[in-house]
């Protein structure tokens, strides 16, 4: 073994396509930095595993089921969505599809449908991800006749069984996932990541929202950026504050009023004007009247 | 007597490899995918009983690979075949059908003479394993 060349991994990368990945990832994703060293560790695993697979070492494919928990609007449906097509690169999916499910889609409505009603979901995932969002709905402790264990029963053989073939990504909110979990504790021990997603920080938020818009093909005047940072500032303070789905909301909420302005001005419009938000649409927010709480 | 019905069968039996690979290629084709079984292998036996709902909107082969898997411990010794479905408009059929298991033991079939009117012959087969009543045809 030891007479065996050394290995370039910086090559085995390159040939994987990782760098590109990687940079793709920090590009379009602003903060969550569990979320890409997490990423960033099972693209090196995968290095490593094909480093060793040349040097005829054993290597077994690691358990990539995973967890999402965080506050509303931090981004763990956006991250599961890119994650089937993160894990096909790096070569842990076949398929690299998402098939996206809630409570409904896995239990069944009457005794002996549960069974396959979440059987047809996992074939249909087979080769790809299976991603459920707000997982603790599954369980339901309140109701002894709940159909929904037997659906986490299933969810476990597969997910001990076939690790090669599915990938299952849970998300919900951080408390409720830990009831979920004290309940089931089996379920917790076979996931093998448990990522908890951070609140953003302002600058973070400002960040996503010019993300958001240049996708849109819209852009900030000067006077609006300030207006948008002071309206993130404030809209933090008030209840139901809910990250990057808030900012969101507040650009629509701009776009209307940019569209109405436009529209009330009449005449003819210039490509600028139609691409750009006045501070005047982001300062008739609620969030700016003394009183006002947004939503 | 070594049954020949559907694709593949003058072929050795395929392995696990060669089914996955099989129905990989009609996944791709967008075709959907059913498994059945059955212990009366007649020829004119074209409904064959149906292992669970036919699969659709798969992407892999490892939905379909495990639902032979359950279907062959189930029947270890009756005819298991896969079915392909085409939906497209113009074909509505099946498009590939190949068998994935059968019994150890396959007796065969025997030709039956039948003497009619004006000495006229009229022939037909019949499989040896249908003389006892399903289920236990193949012990």
């Amino acid at each position: 073994m030891n007479d065996a060349p050394a290995i370039d991994l910086e090559a085995l990368a390159r040939e994987a396509g990782l760098p590109g990945l990687l940079a793709d990832l920090d590009a379009s994703l602003v903060g969550l930095a569990p979320v890409k060293t997490r990423i960033r560790e099972i693209a090196a695993l995968l290095v490593v595993d094909r480093a060793r697979r040349t040097l005829g070492l054993t290597s077994a494919a690691p358990s990539l089921h995973m967890c999402f928990t965080g506050n509303p609007g931090t981004g763990k449906t956006t991250v599961a969505l890119r994650m089937a097509e993160i894990l096909n690169r790096l070569g842990y999916c076949r398929k690299g599809h998402l098939v996206a499910v809630t409570r409904d889609d896995l239990v069944g409505q009457f005794i002996g449908h549960t069974a396959p009603k979440t059987k047809e979901v996992l074939k249909r995932a087979m080769g790809g991800v299976l991603f459920i969002d707000e997982a603790y709905y599954l369980y339901r402790p309140e109701n002894e006749r709940d159909y929904g264990m037997e659906a986490i029963e299933i969810l476990l053989q597969v997910m001990e069984n076939q690790r090669d073939d599915l990938v299952v990504i849970l998300a919900g909110y951080k408390d409720r996932m830990d009831t979920f979990f004290k309940a089931n504790p089996g379920l917790s021990s076979r996931i093998a990541h448990h990522i908890d997603f951070p609140d953003y920080s302002s600058g973070e938020l400002l960040r996503i929202a010019e993300l958001m818009l240049s996708g849109l093909q819209y852009c900030l005047s000067p006077a609006a950026r300030e207006a948008l940072v002071e309206y993130i500032d404030r809209r933090r303070e008030q209840p139901h504050f809910a990250n990057a789905r808030s900012i969101r909301n507040a650009l629509d909420r701009a776009r209307l009023r940019q569209a109405n302005r436009l529209f009330a001005a009449g005449g003819a419009v210039s490509p600028e004007a139609l691409m750009t938000l006045e501070s005047e649409d982001l300062r008739a927010s609620r969030v700016f009247s003394p009183s006002g709480d947004a939503r | 007597m070594r049954l020949t019905q559907g694709t593949f069968s003058f072929l050795p039996d395929l392995t696990d490899a060669q089914i996955r690979a099989q129905i990989t290629y009609c996944l791709g084709k967008g075709w959907a995918v059913s498994v059945e079984y059955t212990d009366d292998p007649h020829p004119r036996n074209t409904y064959w009983e149906m292992y669970g709902n036919p699969m659709f909107d798969l992407k892999d082969a490892a939905g379909v690979m495990a639902e032979v898997d359950a279907c062959r411990k189930t029947f270890p010794n009756h005819y298991v075949k896969v079915n392909a479905f085409d939906s497209t408009h113009g074909w509505e059929a099946l498009r590939l059908s190949f068998i994935v298991n059968r019994p150890k033991v396959e007796p065969g079939f025997e030709l039956r003479r039948e003497e009619g009117a004006g000495r006229r012959q009229r022939y037909t087969t019949r499989s040896y394993a249908t003389d006892r009543p399903e289920g236990q045809r193949y012990p």
